[in-house]
């Protein structure tokens, strides 16, 4: 594709569902899945990648859908926290969260499940204190951070 | 907080973007892991018209040893650099760098080479291009040609790169066996940029120092290269005296600017803090020779 395009169409996956949309080249991922395609479990926070609220999981790792465009995802596997239930049991993650306590208003927490779930299944040896950096890059605002690192400790089998 | 308007292309291969640069050369950005033109497109400061996306060019991703340095393709990620074995063996302070950038959804999509362009002044990567006196490699269509990291960073944001030229690979030199490292940087919050970072590496035989390589981010306009302070270190074997006689230099080697997240004066004095550790730290930390 070598010509600057204002408008192109782009082929990917969400949650294991097949889209093609036309969008803007302008537009943003998180704003391209709330918008075009309704899963609006993704937050957005502070919009220039400080807040972690938009993190997802592109084909494999965590990224800040707020700094990328969605262009950008042409062809790329992606997964939202609509797409962690299987069946409509909540994931191993999810039920860490909730036997925890790891919420309060929420609004943070999608993200948080996307930063965790790439920590439990990329890197489930990692100690205390490896959870605690990984998680650094979601924020928090009701300040509920230790039962998230509670929540995930447990996830991956450590005392906290 | 939304971008502005603008066109986008995506090659598939480097003679293909390196047309692209030709022929839009400063009415374009290149768009590498996006992790500071994105939000800098988010707020509007920048509005480049047209995005040049590289992601795509696998040929400018990778990590390798050759000739006696440690070639690392622009496109490789943060994270990739943070988990390799190749690059640990070959200069440990990578390693120990990366783990301060941003954090992991950052480090999974932001590129070295990114970075490095980007020429923030605070930033990880330019401070140890500069530390370590890296090569870096610039392609455009009229020309190839290899510039001293040393030579690159014009200013904040502001290198000597043509508006056509793509940077395209970061060779830094393999570490020698017996030496220490010491990265030392001061930031509120982990994941922050830095307030001021210092990078050094040395070279020691039977404990003295042979050769010294010390870098401040941080503090000035660019990454500053300090070779009043590496004078003082060479021929040292990191007694006190000497390590605060260099950390009393490297602070008046600086002339940083007050801004939010410190004052001037702050910033000098912690120069000297974080050039006292880091020398100490290389000092303490060096492999057997």
């Amino acid at each position: 594709m070598n010509e600057p395009l204002s408008r192109l169409t782009i082929r990917l996956s969400i949650n294991g569902r097949k889209v093609e949309r036309e969008v803007s080249a302008r537009v943003t991922l998180a704003d391209f899945i709330r918008d075009d395609l309704g899963l609006c479990a993704t937050r957005l926070g502070c919009e220039h990648g400080v807040c972690g609220a938009c993190t997802i999981i592109m084909d494999g790792v965590s990224v800040r859908s707020c700094l990328l465009l969605a262009v950008q995802a042409d062809g790329a596997e992606i997964r939202t926290v609509e797409g962690l239930a299987e069946a409509g049991a909540m994931s191993a993650v999810q039920r860490a969260f909730r036997d925890h306590h790891a919420l309060q208003c929420g609004f943070c927490t999608s993200g948080f499940l996307m930063t965790a779930t790439e920590l439990f299944e990329r890197d489930a040896a990692a100690d205390e204190s490896e959870i605690r950096h990984a998680l650094s890059g979601n924020l928090c605002r009701c300040t509920g951070y230790a039962n998230i690192v509670d929540a995930v400790a447990a996830l991956l089998g450590r005392e906290s | 907080m939304k971008p502005p308007r603008l066109s986008y292309a995506r090659p598939e291969s480097l003679d293909d973007a390196l047309s692209l640069a030709a022929r839009y050369g400063a009415d374009a950005k290149l768009l590498a892991g996006g992790q500071s033109l994105v939000p800098m497109l988010n707020l509007r400061l920048a509005d480049p018209g047209i995005l040049i996306d590289l992601n795509r060019l696998s040929s400018l991703s990778g990590i390798r040893r050759e000739n006696g340095s440690l070639r690392i393709g622009a496109l490789t990620r943060h994270r990739e650099l943070e988990l390799s074995a190749e690059a640990a063996a070959a200069e440990p302070m990578l390693k120990r760098a990366a783990r301060e950038i941003g954090h992991l959804a950052i480090r999974n999509r932001g590129t070295v080479g990114g970075s490095i362009a980007h020429a923030d002044p605070s930033a990880e990567w330019p401070l140890l291009a500069v530390a370590l006196d890296a090569k870096l490699g610039l392609r455009s269509q009229r020309k190839s040609r290899t510039v001293p990291a040393r030579e690159f960073f014009a200013g904040p944001f502001t290198t000597c790169a043509e508006p056509d030229e793509i940077l395209t690979e970061i060779d830094f030199p393999l570490a020698t066996s017996g030496g220490g490292f010491g990265f030392q940087e001061l930031c509120r919050r982990p994941g922050d940029f830095a307030i001021v970072a210092v990078a050094c590496r040395l070279d020691l035989e039977n404990g003295r120092c042979t050769a010294a390589r010390i870098a401040v981010g941080g503090a000035g306009p660019t990454p500053l290269h300090l070779p009043a302070v590496e004078a003082i270190v060479k021929g040292s074997r990191g007694e006190n005296d000497a390590i605060n006689e260099a950390a009393a230099a490297a602070s008046r080697a600086v002339d940083p600017a007050s801004d939010l997240h410190g004052s001037a004066d702050y910033r000098r004095r912690m120069v000297a803090v974080l050039a006292r550790r880091a020398l100490s730290e290389a000092f303490t930390n060096a492999s057997p020779s």
